[in-house]
């Protein structure tokens, strides 16, 4: 741990307004479709209507004779531009993996709605989009398959007739005796659920511009990852990376999807590369839908044993998680990213997880906010609620006789994980300050006597992030072939103000903010003269980009780091300067001075000024300059958690789900500025929210996509919303010198189980046990009817009608669509 | 390619003179003819509200308004909200109340909300959250944008 000095300034830890919003609320920010480039053209991409075929003929002669179109390529054509496929990075040691190789174009088949058979390139983007409707391309259609459990029945269709079977891969983990443990469980509770398919849907589609210039191509792109995305783009154009300089400029919101490299990527420089001149893609909605990385999508079968008095005994999990047709890069990954925290808050002495990875006729799954680890802490939090009632105990209170005590962190997990530090009686108990319950059942039941379905549900999540200790996930730990080490460069100028590189690359997290607090402090220089530089692989070092809740954890403290070192080399230009021994000099008030000697200081400015226009008295052993660089590879993952209450009303007439009230207490580690924190819990329990009651992707039986637009799909609006009540508290890890741990994902991480906790706590008088997401008017619907069938619960007030969930309701209401599909 | 059309706008009040195709959308003519990219896209189905502009006073979904049909009209883009340096109260709030992450619905929301407060200065928590479902944002949760337009109607923001 450092011994580097913060005093005096206090940034860290401030509610600063963004750095980055001036640019954003004046229409400033340039985003990749905002980029105009001389000679620029257009690329538009003819996506297959089948969802399994193979292509008999492509006949674009038509499109090539229309005006403005420069050229049409097919994936035979640019066999020769792509020397390795798209790459897939997780290859678990001693787990055998199916991966059929995916092209930037398709080579004569395909395997889902929207795979790209061909590419126009014209001179404006209407003359593109008119040219691809004159491109023909003829089909065979083969068997399709889309339910993960039906593909992996005897006689279902294949996907890849090469692998002859439809299983991915199978991999499992364990610890303690699972048999033995259930065994001895007084109450077993058993459990299937449902986590069904999401769309990450920022509201920047994705986009890419290919420019070559004299040998050196650059690929301007939506994207969370620039430096990953030229690691994997220069293998599969064959370019060393030295030529291939990826930019991210902003990035209009990734949730997970924009962590990905693309077919389009790749396409666009290769275009460049035939055409001479700069090639832009920009992605429709509707292309936004079909081929960016869909989410989650997987079948949990959950058994959880307990003795008579609450305590747990045991957990066997058997996840069947639906990849789609290819592999992308943590496509298989996924479903494993949420073991380290599948126990929960809960100590579980034995847990055991088998995960089976099936390829269906759908687009693939990926990371989307949370990635693996919101299932997990969905189908755990409501079969601990199931327990609950099973053994006739409080939900509260089973989770509180269960929770990891405060004074065992660090905790091993029965399954070689270490939970860093926890405090999870802390933020239950503060949310439980604010959510008086047993007011809160006096009110439900004077509301239940009035006909109005009150409910609560609760969640007091634990999970993983701050992407990590390189050496336990990479080829020889849990096999990822990647590292998860972050960077840093510290420049100051001559001036005195400065200039941090961070290789984490921003889409809206403001890392422009809170990264300049950090270095602001330990420069002794305002935030304001500190202006952070990403999302550019030319400028700055080496980094891995921002995803899973990873950028403050580990390239925060990289930033910390990196001005700390520079900290020390300012201390020795100081001591040189003012005849003081370096150990000597202190930072006070934001200047440098001789310990306890206030009139005998200098400020960052005269110091930067000395190293880089050395005076006579500087030692000519102190280097002139005044930069730094670090790396920084942590020991551990970090884990957040908290405690949320969300409280929803049920219209048993219409089957309607309102969220009334919604708090959330979590613990991030201490704060380096409260108001992004509060920012990224309010919008991840919003996502969740559109997941547990609107979203969903919904494919039919043939494979065609139904919710392919912001019609079908319904994302949350603010009319449908009450405000997000947050608050926290702070219990600092060990792991990284700041002590922070990730928050951009722990509101979606939360929410889901706490949001279906609450509509079947309000649905239980109606005689409703059990009903999981999409909670949409239809479904809630559906299953008050099926209770009223049974006699279950009060009659209604007057008859229930038929209710179409289709138009009218915003997105209140959720799709319409064949549920037979899916995972559903 | 069809024959072009000659429109003349007025846009952020400078006069604009075009000639264009009849399909073209307000917002490829903003964005791609006149450069003005703050005005951003989102859907293709007029959902999502981010290419939100006021057009002779009105917020439109400029995706969902043919070039040809501003022929005439004054269109008021986010880069024409602020007042020389001075930004307008709807910005000056968003910046201060964190309500925009990666800014890319935000031109569309300030806009959207500048429409609404134009027809009604002293909006409540439900008239704002109403008067904004037709702009979708994914960062924010809207709590925040919310807590802005109050703000900037000098209303007191909800806890």
């Amino acid at each position: 741990m450092s011994t580097v000095e913060t005093p005096g300034t206090g940034y860290v830890g401030q509610a600063m307004k963004r750095k980055e919003d001036p640019r954003m609320i004046t229409g400033g920010a340039r985003y990749v479709d905002d980029i105009a480039l001389p000679g620029m053209l257009y690329a538009e991409i003819v996506r297959s209507p089948e969802a399994h075929a193979t292509i008999t003929s492509i006949d674009a002669s038509a499109a090539r004779e229309r005006p403005g179109v420069v050229a049409v390529f097919t994936g035979e054509d640019l066999a020769d531009d792509f020397p390795g496929p798209m790459a897939a990075v997780w290859h678990p040691p001693g787990v055998e993996m199916n991966t059929p190789p995916l092209w930037p174009l398709s080579r004569s088949q395909v395997k889902h709605v929207g795979e790209a058979v061909a590419v126009v390139v014209a001179d404006g983007r209407y003359a593109a989009a008119d040219a691809v409707e004159d491109v023909v391309v003829d089909y065979e259609p083969r068997p399709v398959v889309v339910d993960p459990e039906k593909a992996l029945q005897e006689g279902s269709p294949l996907v890849w007739d090469e692998f002859g079977t439809n299983r991915t891969h199978e991999w499992t983990v364990s610890g303690g005796d699972i048999e033995a443990a259930l065994a001895e469980a007084d109450v077993t509770v058993e459990q299937r659920f449902v986590n069904h398919r999401t769309a990450g849907a920022p509201i920047e589609p994705r986009g890419a511009i290919g420019e070559l210039r004299g040998d050196s191509l650059t690929l301007y792109s939506s994207t969370q990852i620039p430096h990953i995305a030229r690691f994997v783009l220069s293998g599969v154009l064959g370019v060393s990376e030295d030529k291939l300089r990826v930019i991210a400029p902003e990035v209009g919101g990734g949730f997970g999807t924009k962590l990905q490299v693309y077919p389009e990527e790749a396409l666009v420089l290769a275009l460049a590369k035939r055409l001479g001149r700069p090639v832009k893609w920009t992605e429709s909605r509707s292309e936004n839908m079909t081929t960016t990385h869909h989410g989650r999508d997987q079948v949990n079968y959950v058994t959880l044993g307990a003795k008579r008095d609450g305590t747990l005994t045991g957990l066997k999990v058997r996840t069947v998680a639906d990849l789609g047709a290819y592999q992308m890069l943590l496509t298989t990954f996924i479903p494993t990213l949420g073991f380290p925290v599948m126990g929960g808050a809960y100590k579980i002495p034995a847990i055991d997880i088998t995960i089976e990875g099936v390829f269906t006729n759908k687009f693939c799954t990926d990371a989307i906010r949370g990635a693996g680890r919101p299932e997990a802490t969905y189908w755990i939090e409501l079969t601990v609620d199931k327990l609950a009632r099973e053994l006739g105990m409080d939900p509260i209170d089973l989770r509180r006789k269960n929770f990891i005590p405060r004074e065992e962190f660090p905790y091993d997990t029965p399954l070689g994980i270490t939970y860093d530090s926890g405090d999870y009686h802390g933020t239950l108990d503060k949310l439980l300050e604010r959510f008086d319950v047993d007011a809160f059942r006096r009110e439900q039941a004077e509301l239940g006597g009035r006909g109005v379905y009150r409910g609560v549900g609760f969640s007091t999540y634990v999970e993983v992030c701050g992407l990590a200790p390189s050496r336990a996930v990479g080829p020889k730990g849990v096999g990822l072939h990647a590292a998860y080490w972050e960077s840093a460069m510290v420049r100051v100028h001559p001036t005195g103000s400065a200039t941090v590189f961070t290789g984490a690359s921003p889409h809206g997290q403001g890392h422009d903010t809170s990264f300049a607090q950090i270095a602001a402090d330990r420069l002794g220089v305002d935030p304001q003269n500190v202006d952070v530089i990403h999302g550019d692989t030319d400028q700055g070092p080496w980094g891995w980009g921002t995803y899973g809740s990873r950028a403050l954890a580990v390239g925060g403290e990289a930033v910390a780091r990196a001005a700390e070192k520079v900290q020390e080399k300012a201390k020795r230009i100081c001591a040189a300067l003012l005849e003081a021994a370096p150990e000597d000099i202190e930072m006070a008030d934001g200047k440098f001075q001789v310990r306890g000697s206030p009139d005998k200081s200098m400020t960052m400015a005269d110091i930067a000024g000395a190293a880089h226009i050395p005076p006579q008295e500087l030692p000519t052993d102190i280097e002139p300059g005044l930069e730094e660089t670090a790396f920084f590879d942590p020991e551990n993952f970090v884990y957040p958690f908290g405690a949320h209450a969300c409280v929803v009303d049920v219209d048993a007439e219409t089957g309607k789900v309102s969220v009334v009230r919604y708090v959330a207490v979590d613990d991030c580690g201490p704060a380096i500025n409260p108001k992004l924190i509060d920012g990224q819990i309010q919008g991840g329990v919003v996502h969740a929210i559109g997941q547990a009651l609107y979203e969903q992707v919904v494919y039919d039986s043939e494979g065609q996509l139904v919710t392919g637009t912001f019609v079908d799909y319904a994302l949350p609006t603010a009319a449908e919303l009450p405000g997000i009540e947050t608050d926290r508290t702070e219990t600092p890890s060990p792991v990284n010198s700041l002590g922070v741990k990730g928050v951009g994902e722990a509101g979606t991480i939360g929410a889901t189980p706490a949001v279906t906790a609450a509509v079947l706590d309000a649905l239980r008088p109606l005689g409703v046990e059990w009903l999981e997401m999409p909670l949409t008017p239809r479904r809630v619907w559906e299953a008050l009817k099926e209770a009223r069938g049974r006699g279950a619960g009060p009659p209604p007030t007057e008859q229930g009608q038929e209710v179409s969930e289709h138009g009218g309701g915003g997105a209140g209401s959720g799709p319409t669509g064949p549920e037979e599909a899916g995972a559903s | 390619m069809s024959a072009t059309v000659h429109v003349g706008v007025s846009v952020n009040g400078e006069r604009r003179e075009s000639d264009v195709e009849p399909r073209l959308l307000l917002v490829h003519y903003l964005r791609d003819v006149l450069g003005l990219t703050g005005t951003t896209v989102g859907c293709d189905t007029t959902n999502c509200g981010a290419c939100t502009v006021h057009l002779d006073g009105a917020a439109v979904k400029s995706c969902t308004v043919l070039a040809v049909q501003a022929d005439g009209a004054e269109v008021t883009t986010i880069e024409g909200l602020a007042s020389g340096s001075e930004l307008h109260p709807l910005q000056e709030a968003f910046w201060e109340h964190h309500g925009l992450q990666c800014g890319y619905c935000t031109p569309g929301m300030i806009m959207a909300a500048a429409d609404l407060l134009e027809r009604n200065s002293n909006p409540s928590e439900e008239e704002v959250r109403h008067a904004l479902d037709g702009n979708l944002c994914r960062c924010t949760g809207y709590h925040n944008i919310v807590e802005a337009v109050m703000a900037a109607a000098g209303r007191e923001v909800p806890a």
